[in-house]
This record gives structure tokens, C-alpha cells and sequence, in this order.
């Protein structure tokens, strides 16, 4: 059943985050920053810890019992990012640094062999800086250029534009699915439906939004699907990459090194099968580990669950932030997760993130690496509070007293 | 409302913050550079005219928070009428004013000694400083844009 939290689960689920339990200045620690990263749970904190403390060894090499052990506990990550996503094969899931690795990986392995002098490359206008800039750079480098579906005034995208703009030279449509900057949640179901129509292939950008939204990559029907594991509850530095398996097996590899090889000659050398292909190097092991113990803790409490709560959150903020006199809301989408960003008339949101952090209240204030989107809204930054599972009522009533602070400061 | 705060948003600095002085660009302005904070966006332009290495004139334009503002409208009175040589040397003071590094005399630094409290805020210590780099930076003849990172 997708209802919010009982304030019995609630503090359950507060009680499993350790970070949560200090003050900051002097005031309980109120965090709102979970669009920017997530806050671990005990559990992920201790796979990680059990990782190096009892099976720690290098992994796929090893014929010994703990490199095995040490193996099983990574991928176990890549068995749960396939599990997360409803992908078909495992082999499917890449192993990265996280988001934007993912994103890299697919421009200049699946970008260099397929995108040409006059294609086109189709991303929205909420992107985040990592989907905008490794396709500037694919397209410099190959002579393509970048196309910019439109949003609206409340941040949500121009469906009908975007639509518009995908044409036989599109070879590429890539867009977020949750934008960390606005909040919007992307019809990517009927995204990828446009592109596939017109002979594109399609990236979605899941980083925000695996945490709270169910994803199947079949059903949304794209062909890359990308995502961190610290906007899951895991650890960074980890995350992966999901591609269809034709796909991933026609790409070339895009890093050389150890585990990447089938076999090296210095005159030749030929590549591992997917997903060890893109796999150079020895992996963030740990990370592996505690990706797989984040989505295990994300499943027992059940995304849909997570997603009903933060929407209850994010409905309860907005009423109360839209109090505030001289407030105006900055991506006000039909659709939304949690995250709401806001200016205050003649407040830089910088002023308002530090007097909110001596009330204990930590949010975002900046452009949250989406500039273009500061742009499109005639502002130099916003203030985003974002909510993950532990936050509650009495969170966003203290950034409403916060910000009551704020305009007496500057009164 | 902690006394770091209200150190830091004092009613000299909210003043200067909501009516910045020296704003613009000074007629026959010969010199100017452009900063910018990528963390934030922020972004400050500074122009001087220079007469026998003197600051004859100076103003700046931009968006930013109060610190930033502030410290830039702050910044134009302290420096007119100083050379090039006395700027400098009153950037390092004020650079360890705000840092809290060294043991500089805030009233040794007249006006500029509103922004100590800065010290308490490293994360805004590149506001405080950034029209102070862009100043440094019109006043060397630099072309590019400054950066605090």
C-alpha cells in the first residue's frame, strides 16, 4: 500500500541513520539535502565495514576462497541494480563511478561510433551539467550538434516540442528522468516512445529518482538507464550503467586495462564480454558491497512507500513555504519529487543557506549544477530543500522557522 | 538569532548590501576585470581608472549575495585614491581579516572591519574576497576572467 510513513516508521527509519542523531550550531541537525546526496544507513555503513574487515580481497582473479567471498559481496551490487531496475541480465549492468561516469561512457564508446558530422543529439532544457556536458564535448569532437527541448514556466517539459525537435538526424534523445534542480519527474515512458518512432536511441538520467520511483527499463522502453549509489542510500564513487545488451556488445571499449582483456599480445588484444568490457581496472569493491546492502534496504521498506512519502512531504512544504511572504516557488511541474526550490525577494540564496545552517537546517543553495535551468528561471541560484525516507513534518517546519529568520535578518 | 550571525549580517553590511556604492561603470574607466565564483554563479565586475598608478575612480557591477555585495561596495571606498601598491598590500590585510588568519588589527582596516565576521563562515570567505580578486586582477591588466576556484 503506497501511503506515507506512520510516525512509528518513521522514527524506525530516522533511528537507522546515524548522522541524523548530532546538532549542528547547537540545534538538532534538520538535512534537506538529499537531492545533492543521500544520508547511509547503519547496514551500508557496516557491509562496508564487514567488506574490508572480513572479505577483502581483489575481485574476479583470485582462486582463493576469500577473493570469492570478496567477489560475491560486488557483485551482489550488480545483481541488485538489475533487480532495482527490472532489467532482464545482469551482464546489462555496468559497474561505474556513478551517474555521470555512466553518462561519459555511453558519449564516447556508443557517441564516437555512431554519432557523425550533422547529427543530432536531443537532451531537455532541466538536464543536469553531467547529461549537457560530455554531449557538447561528443558533438564538438564529431562535428554534431546539441539540440534543447524546451520547459515551461513551472519547469515542466515541452512534451510537444520536444516531439518537434526529433527528427532523422537525431540520433540521441537524453533526458532526465527526475530533475534534481526543479523537482520535475519526465514522461520517460513517452520520451523514449518519440525517439524510438524517429530511430533514435534513448539515455535516461535516473540518479534522482531510482530512490523513489520504481523503475522498469523495458517499460519505459529505453536503451541506457543511469544512476548513483549515493542518491540511493549507498555509498559514491559507486554506481552503474545499464545498457541493452546488443548494444553494449556492439560498443568498443572505453577504457583499456586489467579486467577489460581477453587476451593481450603486444601486437593485439581482444576484449572480455559485457559487462567486464567496460570494466577497467580493479572495481570500487566496498562500493559494490554497499550499493548492494542500500538497494536491499531500499526494497524492505519499499520505493513506492518512499515515494509516497516524500510527495506527502513535498505537498506539506509547498503550503507552507508558499506562506512565506516574498517566496516564489522555482519549478512548480504538475509531476514533482521531493524538491523544492525557492527565491526571496531581494535574498541571495546563499544568505538564506547560511542563516539556515546556524538553525541546524542544511540545505542547497547555488545552481545545483543545472545553470542553463538558473537561465531559463532569470536567477543567479536558488535555495533547494530536498526530502529523502528519514525526513519528517517537524523538518520542514524548522526551515520554515528558519526562514522566518531569514527575512527578520534582512528586514 | 546566534551573534555570529547578526555579526555578519550587521547593519553597515545590509546597508551596502541593498544600496551598494559606487555602482557602474566609472566614466573613463581604463581598466576592468570580471570574477567569478563557478561554485555559485556569482559574478562581479570591477572597472578603475588609474592615474600616476593611483585608483582615481572605481565601481563595480554584478550579482551576488549580501558578503559578496557588501564586500564589493566596501571594497570601492576603501581603495580610491590608494596606488596600485597600497591595494595590494591592503588586500593581504583584509584577505587575513577575513580568514581569521594572521593577527591583523580590524582598526588598522577602518570600514572594512565590518566584515570580521566573516571569519566564522569559511564557506563565504570567497564572497567577501571576489571583488577584491577582480580588482587585483583589473589593476595587473589581466584578460581572462578571475575564478575562486
Amino acid at each position: 500500500m503506497n501511503t506515507p510513513f506512520t510516525d512509528v516508521e518513521l522514527s524506525r527509519i530516522r533511528a537507522d541513520f546515524p548522522v541524523l542523531d548530532q546538532k549542528a550550531h547547537g540545534k538538532p541537525l534538520v538535512y534537506l539535502d538529499s537531492a545533492a546526496s543521500t544520508q547511509k544507513p547503519r547496514v551500508v555503513i557496516d557491509a562496508i565495514s564487514r567488506l574490508y574487515a572480513e572479505d577483502y580481497a581483489n575481485v574476479h582473479r583470485g582462486v582463493y576462497q576469500l577473493a570469492e567471498r570478496a567477489t560475491r559481496a560486488f557483485e551482489a551490487g550488480r545483481e541488485a541494480v538489475r533487480r532495482l531496475l527490472h532489467a532482464p541480465d545482469a551482464r546489462e549492468v555496468i559497474l561505474l563511478r556513478g551517474t555521470t561516469e555512466a553518462i561519459n561512457l555511453v558519449a564516447q564508446s556508443w557517441g564516437r561510433q555512431n554519432v557523425g558530422p550533422g547529427d543530432e543529439i536531443l537532451i531537455t532544457a532541466m538536464e543536469h551539467h553531467s547529461n549537457i556536458v560530455p554531449w557538447q564535448m561528443l558533438c564538438a569532437e564529431r562535428g554534431a550538434k546539441l539540440v534543447v527541448a524546451p520547459i515551461d514556466d513551472d519547469g515542466a517539459l515541452v512534451l510537444d516540442e520536444l516531439e518537434r525537435l526529433v527528427g532523422p538526424r537525431t540520433k540521441l534523445v537524453a533526458a532526465v528522468h527526475v530533475s534534481n534542480a526543479l523537482g520535475t519527474v519526465n514522461p520517460v515512458r513517452e520520451i523514449a516512445e518519440i525517439a524510438r518512432a524517429a530511430g533514435a536511441r534513448v539515455l535516461i538520467d535516473g540518479a534522482q529518482a531510482v530512490a523513489r520511483t520504481p523503475v522498469d527499463v523495458r517499460e519505459i522502453g529505453c536503451d541506457f538507464y543511469a544512476l548513483s549509489g549515493h542518491k540511493l542510500y549507498g555509498p559514491s564513487g559507486i554506481g552503474a550503467l545499464w545498457g541493452r545488451a546488443d548494444l553494449l556488445e556492439a560498443m568498443p571499449p572505453w577504457q583499456g586495462g586489467g579486467e577489460m582483456i581477453e587476451t593481450v599480445s603486444f601486437e593485439k588484444s581482444t576484449w572480455a564480454r559485457i559487462p567486464q568490457k567496460f570494466e577497467a581496472g580493479t572495481p570500487h569493491i566496498a562500493g559494490g558491497a554497499g550499493l548492494a546492502t542500500a538497494i536491499d534496504y531500499l526494497e524492505s521498506i519499499g520505493v513506492e512507500r518512499i515515494g509516497a512519502h516524500e510527495d506527502a512531504l513535498l505537498a506539506y512544504a509547498t503550503e507552507a513555504l508558499r506562506a512565506i511572504p516574498g517566496l516564489r516557488l522555482v519549478g512548480t511541474a504538475p509531476v514533482k519529487a521531493g524538491v523544492v526550490g525557492f527565491v526571496l525577494d531581494g535574498i541571495h540564496a546563499h544568505d538564506v543557506g547560511t542563516i539556515l545552517d546556524r538553525e541546524g537546517v542544511a540545505v542547497r543553495a547555488g545552481h545545483h549544477c543545472a545553470q542553463p535551468v538558473m537561465q531559463r528561471f532569470g536567477v543567479a541560484a536558488t535555495v533547494r530543500a530536498s526530502f529523502g525516507l528519514y525526513n519528517s513534518r517537524e523538518d520542514v517546519d524548522a526551515l520554515v522557522r528558519g526562514l522566518r529568520t531569514v527575512v527578520e535578518v534582512f528586514s | 538569532m546566534s551573534t555570529e550571525l547578526r555579526e555578519l549580517y550587521q547593519t553597515v553590511i545590509l546597508d551596502h548590501y541593498k544600496k551598494p556604492r559606487n555602482y557602474g561603470r566609472p566614466a573613463g574607466a581604463d581598466r576592468q576585470a570580471e570574477g567569478v565564483n563557478p561554485l555559485c554563479g556569482d559574478h562581479v565586475h570591477v572597472y578603475a581608472r588609474l592615474e600616476d598608478d593611483r585608483v582615481a575612480e572605481v565601481g563595480f557591477e554584478g550579482s551576488g549575495c549580501a558578503i559578496s555585495t557588501a564586500a564589493a561596495s566596501l571594497m570601492t571606498q576603501a581603495v580610491k585614491g590608494h596606488t596600485t601598491g597600497e591595494v595590494d598590500a591592503l588586500f593581504e590585510r583584509y584577505h587575513e581579516l577575513v580568514t581569521g588568519r594572521g593577527d591583523v588589527d580590524p582598526e588598522s582596516l577602518g570600514k572594512l572591519a565590518v566584515l570580521a565576521g566573516v571569519r566564522e563562515f569559511p564557506a563565504r570567505v570567497k564572497c567577501a574576497t571576489l571583488a577584491w580578486h577582480a580588482l587585483h586582477a583589473a589593476l595587473e591588466g589581466a584578460a581572462e576572467p578571475v575564478s575562486t576556484e
